[in-house]
């Protein structure tokens, strides 16, 4: 066996591990909060009070308009200084949920906005509230055009969350950097990693395509004329 | 009986019902006809409040309210009076992602909270009364446009409104599929269904309306018995508005394509 495939092999455990315990946890996790606070975000900028609306777009400003490293940086090294000391592993999950809600609120935002006003006004007609025309008819409608812009956000979050390495947080690419310190096979050793992260996003992807087929299966939208 | 007493509806400085007040029978049908801008389909909207009126006081059945300049009408007002009304729009305004069944079960099982069988029970009775059963589990967008708007009908009726508006409800199909929505909304006349129709498509008025509500510039021109609006107008104005749309009825009629039937 060549020495790149035994060291790639004898490593892949190690890297797996890692994978299994940060950084699919870590994607999983501020996903699902990003999305939250994305949706909280984007309901405010919609139909929110003036302050409120400021502040929330004081937030998306300030999150989409900094790095993230920076923001994870801030957030672990930086909020010590003001009495505020946060574990590895909380850090970065603040870090990326709020800066995931920051880029959903403008998706979620755009397809709440898609939805045909009529469909308000049928939900409306048959005697629904705001928050069952909301969640019954408006919703589901905007999810499903939301999917592709919402893949690729957490698309691109499975790959970010390597940037936690740099706050000490033992991800899968810190998991490889420690192999390399002892081995000295960068090389080797970034490629594997490289192609688990793209195992990774390939496997999402596929899922975003089932998705995809699953809410495409009532056909196109309904157009306004017969 | 549905009363409207002095409604105004201001849009900005843009003043589009100029206190209208209109009251409608139980059990009859109502077309409110005019030129576009003239203000029939903000009336229609501000009988089930999709449009708050800025004045003026509304009555369907044993519901009043009245409105004020810069007043808020409470949600649970606004509701109570929905759910006295069904709609019907110009566009159909099917919910994509529900079947045609699960359409009208949607306002049954959402809104009024009934057990799912009982609503499916009841929405499988109205797609048959619409002849829409065959299609119940069909998605709207494989529905041709007069069939969607046979559902929205169903889906209009099941919380057994007081009334049912219609929106321009034939204006978006062509004259067949036209037909078959005409045909839908003269049965219901006939089986005693109160409506109100904003409209100008000039067969379904004289068809099925009693009563005609002329309506220009946001005032009532002229009102009256459908054959004496129609026929016999006193009004100059609705004089030259019903000759115009006769024109253009018969215009169409020439001109449309002949197709075979499938």
């Amino acid at each position: 066996m060549p020495h790149w495939l035994q060291l790639m092999l004898d490593s892949l455990p190690t890297l797996l591990w890692a994978a299994l315990i940060f950084t699919v946890p870590l994607t999983l996790l501020s996903f699902a909060l990003g999305l939250i606070a994305g949706l909280v975000t984007a309901l405010i900028r919609l139909f929110g009070p003036k302050p409120l609306v400021l502040l929330a777009r004081f937030y998306v400003w300030i999150f989409r308009g900094t790095p993230l490293l920076v923001q994870l940086f801030l957030i672990f090294y930086g909020l010590p200084s003001v009495g505020i000391l946060l574990d590895a592993f909380p850090a970065a999950l603040i870090g990326f949920t709020l800066n995931i809600g920051a880029y959903t609120s403008e998706i979620i935002r755009a397809v709440i906005g898609s939805v045909p006003k009529g469909q308000w006004e049928a939900s409306y007609s048959i005697g629904m509230t705001w928050s069952q025309a909301m969640r019954r008819t408006i919703l589901p409608q905007a999810g499903r055009v939301a999917v592709p812009p919402l893949s690729n956000t957490f698309i691109s979050l499975v790959k970010d969350t390597s940037l936690a390495a740099a706050i000490t947080v033992p991800e899968m690419f810190q998991a490889a950097q420690r192999i390399v310190a002892t081995t000295y096979e960068p090389l080797i050793l970034y490629v594997e990693a490289a192609a688990l992260y793209l195992a990774l996003s390939s496997v999402l992807s596929a899922l975003q395509a089932r998705l995809e087929v699953r809410l495409n299966r009532y056909g196109g939208f309904l157009e306004a004329n017969a | 009986m549905i009363g409207l007493t002095n409604i105004e509806k201001r849009f900005g400085d843009n003043l589009v019902l100029k206190g209208v007040t209109v009251s409608l029978d139980e059990g009859s049908v109502t077309a409110l006809v005019g030129p576009s801008g003239g203000g029939k389909s903000t009336l229609l909207r501000c009988i089930n409040l999709l449009e708050i009126p800025t004045s003026g006081a509304l009555r369907i059945g044993d519901e009043a309210l009245e409105f004020h300049p810069g007043g808020k009408v409470p949600a649970k007002d606004i509701q109570r009076i929905r759910l006295q009304t069904g709609m019907v729009f110009q566009n159909f305004q099917l919910f994509p992602h529900r079947t045609a069944i699960e359409n009208i079960m949607e306002g049954l099982v959402t809104v009024l909270k009934w057990p799912e069988s009982r609503a499916r029970e009841r929405a499988l009775a109205l797609l048959e009364k619409v002849g829409m059963a065959h299609k119940a589990d069909a998605w709207p967008a494989t529905l041709s446009g007069g069939q969607q708007q046979r559902v929205a009908i169903a889906r209009a009726l099941a919380p057994s409104p007081r009334v049912l508006l219609c929106d321009e409800p034939t204006s978006a199909l062509d004259p067949e599929l036209a037909q078959e929505v005409v045909d839908v909304l003269g049965q219901l006349a006939r089986e005693g269904t109160t409506m109100v129709m904003a409209t100008h498509d000039l067969r379904l008025a004289s068809k099925i309306a009693q009563e005609v509500v002329f309506l220009d510039a946001g005032s009532i021109v002229e009102k009256g018995p459908a054959s004496v609006v129609f026929d016999n107008p006193e009004r100059e104005r609705t004089k030259r508005f019903i000759a115009s749309l006769r024109q253009e009825e018969a215009q169409k009629e020439a001109g449309a394509p002949q197709t075979p039937a499938p």
